[in-house]
């Protein structure tokens, strides 16, 4: 990671204002941003290892461990939940094993919650895998939990 | 991504398969027909939808049951006015021919003919008020810009959108990206900026992709003015303007004391005009067709059109733009056709989850800014969320408080502390009322991205419920007035229209606004 890092900071610059798109490349790059990279960030962008790690823990994107091989992302916002949202998490949760907000123990599937994807008309809505999909129902997670557990 | 999300690709590939030219747009705006499929035939559009990857031979002979005519003539469309969204939909987004033969750069031309200051008195003239949820006045904020001495001066696009219940910054920017491209550069020159950035919120992939697209084909058309779009990081905190200016100069998110107004003082200490999507977007049309053409619809101080959209239980759920003055009844019922599951309206939250809920005997209220202010609720980016009677508005104003507490950038204690206090006590209230379902509170114990809230289940309720929404009434009235910016400032609103609309739900024992007293 230390070589992306200098590699990218060459191309793009070191300017306080990169450390954003700098994170996101280290992410899509690595699925996570490891807290050992912390001090070699400072380092690349003259900033304080503080500075840093108030960043990464500020914006709920940035994760710190490895993701699970599937990750879930469940849409809990306003106009979800009016169209049975809670339904379908307590589905998820049950059907794939385990709580929102967390990694399965075996690493295969987690199920995050965001908040609205702008597809509030054809909700309940998620991310699976990056890929969005509307109108969840049970039936449809029951699929996911066969996929998950193949 | 709406269509996408309802299984657009695979509908694209069967007709690639039998052989059609397929042109992805981006959405028309009524999800209740995607995907949608619009065949041209000798100059005309017929509309098919919604349409699975099935139905492609059906299509193709024009048999299919959900031939919908030409598209434009369904309702819906046909009583609509589309000065920002003319194009969304018809055009392929990212083609320069297209947008230039639906009357594209024209806005842009007729600035760059004119004097700085004369644009800007074209959109102060046009009425335009912010859509991005303050609806202070553009063309006022420009001419700031534009008077501040600086070498260096920026554009900034907020297209973080992260109210729920609001699409409309994603569809433009994913069916229409040389509309914001070009309100952009009419900025540009309106000001004097050079560079100007987009930043857009994370869950937006598809925007940020097309937008990407559309700066490079568009770059030589724009230049000198240079643009380039910030990814955030799933913040919603970042959609707050100084809070942004900050996120993008790579720090923490945080909401700025202001002034320094950022029109002045904003984007790395330079003079910075940010705008809403919308606001941009409305701008070419402005210039275009002149200020008057679009401060002639609209309804007392609010001018021109607002695009809506309505979201959550709601049967024609998608993006309306029309004049302002329309009623929320007329938009909810008549254009939304009531709610989805076919059950009565019991609440609508507008403007996103700062927003008031209003019952069905609000439904007269007309879309304006000041009237929505004068009811004790706001318009925000106008969306509307539509929920029928299986609702618990109690779970509701806990929800709003939670929500407040996950995405308090920390800066003010009334928001940080206070939103958390106001979890506990509506904690107290439902199971003082003995209603909520359990399985509802111990799910939401989780918070809001995993993080644990201190939230401590109610094991002694020695308190009346009465005392309980006095102290919430107080606690409200803390965050309204002790906060520096809207995201605890505006909290009340969902929570306290909740409880005085909904006293019910509450379980309160005397009517609420006594208690209050
Ligand atoms: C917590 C919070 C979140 C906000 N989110 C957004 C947003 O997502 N998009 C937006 O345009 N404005 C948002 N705003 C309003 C902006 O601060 C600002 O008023 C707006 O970008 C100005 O542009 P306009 O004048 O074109 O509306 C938010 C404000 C607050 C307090
Ligand atoms: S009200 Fe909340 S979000 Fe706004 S500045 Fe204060 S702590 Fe930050
Ligand atoms: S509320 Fe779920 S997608 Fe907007």
């Amino acid at each position: 990671m230390e070589d992306f890092i200098s590699d990218w900071v060459a191309r793009h610059g070191a300017d306080r204002d990169r450390l954003l798109p700098l994170l996101h490349a280290i992410q899509e790059e690595a699925g996570h941003i490891d807290p050992s990279l912390v001090p070699v960030l400072a380092e690349a962008l003259n900033l304080s290892r503080a500075d840093i790690h108030g960043v990464i823990t500020f914006y709920h994107d940035f994760r710190h461990e490895p993701p699970a091989r599937h990750v879930v992302k469940l849409c809990r916002a306003e106009s979800c939940q009016a169209r049975g949202g809670a339904a379908v998490e307590e589905a998820a949760t049950r059907l794939l094993g385990v709580p929102m907000g967390e990694k399965r123990g075996d690493g295969r599937v987690s199920i995050e919650p965001v908040y609205c994807l702008g597809l509030c008309a054809i909700g309940p809505n998620a991310l699976i895998d990056g890929r969005p999909v509307a109108r969840i129902d049970t039936r449809m997670i029951e699929q996911l939990a066969v996929e998950v557990n193949a | 991504m709406a269509s996408v999300a309802l299984g657009a690709d695979d509908v694209a590939r069967a007709f690639e398969e039998a052989g059609c030219d397929v042109v992805r747009t981006g959405s028309r705006g009524l999800f209740s027909i995607e995907p949608l499929v619009e065949v041209e035939q000798d100059g005309a559009r017929i509309g098919y939808g919604p349409v699975g990857p099935q139905d492609v031979a059906a299509v193709l002979d024009g048999s299919h049951a959900a031939r919908l005519g030409r598209v434009d003539d369904l309702p819906f469309f046909a009583s609509q006015q589309r000065f920002t969204f003319a194009r969304c939909g018809l055009t392929d987004p990212v083609s320069l021919d297209d947008y230039q033969a639906h009357g594209g750069w024209k806005g842009l031309e007729r600035a760059r003919s004119l004097p700085s200051a004369e644009v800007v008195e074209i959109v102060t003239a046009s009425g335009l008020r912010g859509r991005g949820g303050a609806g202070f006045p553009t063309g006022i904020k420009w001419k700031t810009v534009l008077d501040a001495r600086s070498a260096d001066k920026f554009i900034v696009c907020n297209a973080d959108e992260g109210d729920s219940g609001t699409f409309a910054d994603r569809m433009l920017m994913e069916g229409d990206p040389y509309c914001l491209i070009e309100g952009m550069a009419i900025a540009a020159h309106a000001v004097g900026a050079g560079h100007g950035y987009i930043y857009v919120r994370s869950e937006y992939p598809f925007a940020i992709r097309t937008m990407r697209a559309a700066i490079e084909a568009s770059a030589h058309l724009v230049a000198p003015f240079t643009l380039e779009v910030r990814e955030g990081a799933g913040a919603y905190v970042c959609g707050e303007e100084t809070a942004l200016l900050d996120s993008i100069e790579g720090k923490r998110g945080q909401v700025r004391a202001k002034p320094p107004l950022p029109a002045l003082q904003g984007l790395f200490g330079k003079p910075t005009v940010i705008n809403n999507v919308l606001s941009l977007a409305a701008v070419p049309f402005i210039l275009a067709e002149g200020a008057e053409a679009y401060a002639s619809v609209g309804f007392g101080r609010s001018r021109g059109t607002m695009p809506v959209q309505l979201a959550g239980n709601v049967r024609h759920g998608g993006l309306y733009e029309v004049g302002f003055g329309i009623t929320l009844g007329e938009l909810v019922n008549d254009v939304g056709g009531g709610t989805a599951s076919g059950r009565a309206v019991r609440a609508v939250q507008v403007g996103g989850p700062l927003g008031a809920y209003f019952p069905p005997s609000m439904f007269h209220l007309p879309f304006d800014y000041e009237s929505f202010a004068q009811a004790g609720g706001l318009i925000g980016h106008a969306g509307i969320t539509v929920f029928d009677d299986s609702v618990d508005m109690a779970h509701m104003a806990r929800f709003a408080l939670k929500f407040c507490a996950a995405e308090s950038c920390g800066k003010c204690t009334p928001c940080r502390i206070g939103s958390t206090r106001g979890v506990e006590i509506m904690d107290h209230i439902i199971a003082a009322r003995g209603g909520a379902p359990a399985s509802r509170t111990r799910q939401e114990d989780t918070g809001y991205l995993g993080k644990a809230l201190y939230s401590r289940a109610p094991d002694r309720i020695d308190v009346s419920v009465d005392a309980q929404v006095g102290l919430l009434r107080d606690l409200s009235d803390v965050m309204k007035h002790g906060s520096l910016c809207a995201l605890g400032g505006f909290t009340p609103y969902p929570v306290l229209s909740a409880l005085d609309y909904f006293p019910e739900d509450f379980g309160a024992s005397s009517p609420v606004t006594e208690a209050a007293e």
